[in-house]
């Protein structure tokens, strides 16, 4: 498309746009390097801020510490149970919704007030305090459940999901059901194989969230053996910095064993392992997705 | 006909059975427990015993010195998000449009997406190590030795305790993490404008500047006017873990906002009406807002939600 005659200016733009959006891109980078880099640095080198993008006295002796740091284990176990219950819990219920929320209101003619129902949701909330209330008069505290229920409906994939099925040809269904196939198989033997990009789409939104959150694991635990990771690490985050910001340098040397700089490294840096390696592939699906749900006129 | 019709129906209500519990439970029931905010709600009692005061809840944030600065900050932190997270991803977009390369393209797209995909605690630990001020200048983390190295400032710049600075580098990470993902739907959006609009311009003598300013731009307006429109619900929500993460004592004065103040009033201090009353502000200024663009949305982007 390109002529072969480019003016100097257009080979200019070309090349000084390129070098633009290099340096963005390693401005996203270079701090996760930063802290690759730090992991595998000696404590020494790292109290004095001599790594910069590759590690300086090369040990893995940070990784080590946590394979025997059973804090750690204790709260990645934890972060597993919930990704691995949170997840099918999730999937089930927005697709359960998105089914017949995704009929017209002429085929399903209560449509109205459940979509009513749901909306009302995604704009008013009882809030943080409220919803801890009932949370707590549950007896959900400190149990796996407190991390998984409450958002147990994520209503804006519902919608993600309803929008694609809404989109799949009526005459799939229609045959179907002269062919006298139930609601139910219409539903897992048409629908759901047809839309495989979008499930997988919002099927790692879900995972993503619930690999992620933290704050929920924070407000719902007495005990920190009940922490999920993420939680486990803002824990290790918040208290360091807190002493950092005070300017309280003695109690920083004091409190903080000097290993444990690049032990958190090392733990943050385990912590998103799982999803470095996940999202590239799921690229395609998630943009196709995306763009399928949201963008729709 | 009729009675699959009926079964149909009920096949239908059947499915919505589980999901309509479930958000009955943590959703419907959170709505009614707002009414301790008009109570002095005391665990021992529970929601029917304690005693109802009115609008005394609301009398006692009005005065609350820590709500105006935290509704200020708020107001100052959600705005200059929503902005930047329009503009950066739509400038980047046309950048990466221009691109054509494809594996080029793609590493790139899949690099700045990556942050979006980490949780705040991830990186506010990786933030707070890279904006470091170090105990001495000497030790001070990547970006402040970079900066001095370039000889932009001989101290190091301290952009988490510093109450005047707090604002702009929250403002600013949100953007880092936001804003290659948030290109997804303007690259989407530019990949649909019809080549020959292009070609016609061309013939009619428009540069590429030209061809950028009056095709690719009106091409996009009309998806750049709706995420404007669905961001004003946000305007009440300038990023509340990012901020739990990020901030300290030292910078509540700018860098407070309402939903720390709701967590500290209500989960570290027990002032569990308090804290519910000023919860219950922010949702219904929140939701009238959100019904708003709603509208506004459908109206002049022709886009539904539901």
């Amino acid at each position: 498309m390109l002529a072969k005659n480019l003016s100097v200016s257009r080979k200019l733009f070309i090349i000084g746009n390129a070098l633009l959006i290099i340096i963005i891109t390693l401005a996203c980078l270079i701090p996760i390097i930063n802290l690759l880099a730090r992991s595998f640095s000696g404590s020494h080198a790292i109290i004095e801020n001599r790594v910069k993008l590759l590690p300086v006295d090369f040990t893995v002796q940070a990784y080590s510490q946590v394979m025997n740091n059973s804090d750690f284990w204790t709260a990645l176990l934890v972060s597993v149970k919930r990704v691995l219950l949170g997840v099918p819990i999730n999937m089930l219920l927005t697709i359960l919704a998105a089914y017949p929320l995704s009929k017209s209101n002429h085929i399903f003619r209560a449509r109205k007030y459940y979509s009513f129902y749901f909306i009302f949701l995604m704009v008013f909330n009882g809030g943080l305090i409220p919803t801890y209330l009932v949370v707590s008069n549950l007896g959900l505290i400190d149990t796996i459940w407190s991390l998984i229920l409450p958002g147990a409906v994520p209503i804006f994939n519902v919608i993600l999901i309803m929008n694609f099925f809404r989109g799949l040809p009526e005459e799939l269904e229609e045959s179907a059901m002269l062919d006298g196939a139930s609601q139910w198989t219409i539903l897992w033997r048409i629908f759901l194989p047809l839309s495989k990009p979008s499930i997988a789409t919002v099927a790692l939104f879900s995972m993503i969230m619930h690999w992620n959150s933290w704050f929920d694991g924070l407000i719902y635990s007495n005990f920190t053996s009940n922490y999920p990771l993420q939680s486990y690490l803002q824990t290790l985050v918040v208290d360091i910095q807190s002493k950092l910001l005070s300017g309280d340098l003695e109690s920083i040397a004091d409190t903080m064993n000097v290993n444990d700089i690049n032990l958190k490294a090392a733990q943050i840096f385990i912590s998103i392992i799982p999803l470095c390696a996940i999202y590239p592939f799921m690229q395609r699906y998630f943009t196709e997705g995306l763009t399928l749900g949201s963008v729709k006129g | 006909m009729n009675t699959i019709d009926k079964s149909r129906q009920r096949v239908f209500h059947l499915m919505l059975l589980l999901p309509v519990i479930a958000l009955f439970i943590f959703g419907y029931v959170p709505l009614f427990g707002i009414i301790i905010a008009f109570k002095d709600y005391q665990p021992g009692l529970g929601f029917f015993k304690s005693t109802w005061v009115g609008l005394e809840n609301f009398r006692t944030i009005a005065i609350l010195p820590d709500f105006m600065p935290a509704l200020r900050n708020t107001l100052v932190i959600a705005v200059f998000k929503v902005i930047g997270n329009l503009i950066f991803p739509v400038i980047f977009a046309l950048m990466l449009n221009e691109l054509r390369i494809k594996w080029f393209k793609k590493t790139v797209q899949t690099i700045t997406y990556l942050p979006y995909f980490l949780s705040w605690v991830v990186l506010g630990g990786i933030l707070l190590d890279f904006l470091s001020t170090g105990n001495t200048p000497s030790d001070s983390g990547f970006l402040n030795t970079i900066l001095m190295k370039m000889g932009l400032t001989d101290t190091p710049i301290n952009f988490l305790g510093n109450k005047d600075l707090f604002p702009s580098t929250v403002v600013v990470s949100d953007i880092w993490k936001h804003f290659g993902y948030n290109t997804i739907v303007f690259l989407a959006a530019l990949t649909n404008i019809n080549p020959s609009l292009y070609e016609a311009a061309s013939i009619d003598g428009a540069g590429r500047w030209k061809q950028t300013w009056h095709v690719t731009l009106p091409g996009i307006a009309p998806i750049i006017i709706l995420m404007t429109v669905l961001s004003i619900g946000n305007i009440l929500n300038a990023g509340f873990e990012q901020i739990f993460v990020l901030y300290s004592p030292s910078v509540y004065e700018t860098g407070d906002i309402i939903d720390t103040l709701v967590y500290r009033l209500g989960l570290v201090n027990q002032q569990f009406s308090l804290s519910a009353a000023v919860g219950l502000f922010k949702s219904i200024v929140s939701g009238i807002l959100i019904l708003v663009s709603y509208k506004l949305a459908e109206k002049y982007a022709g886009y539904r939600v539901f």
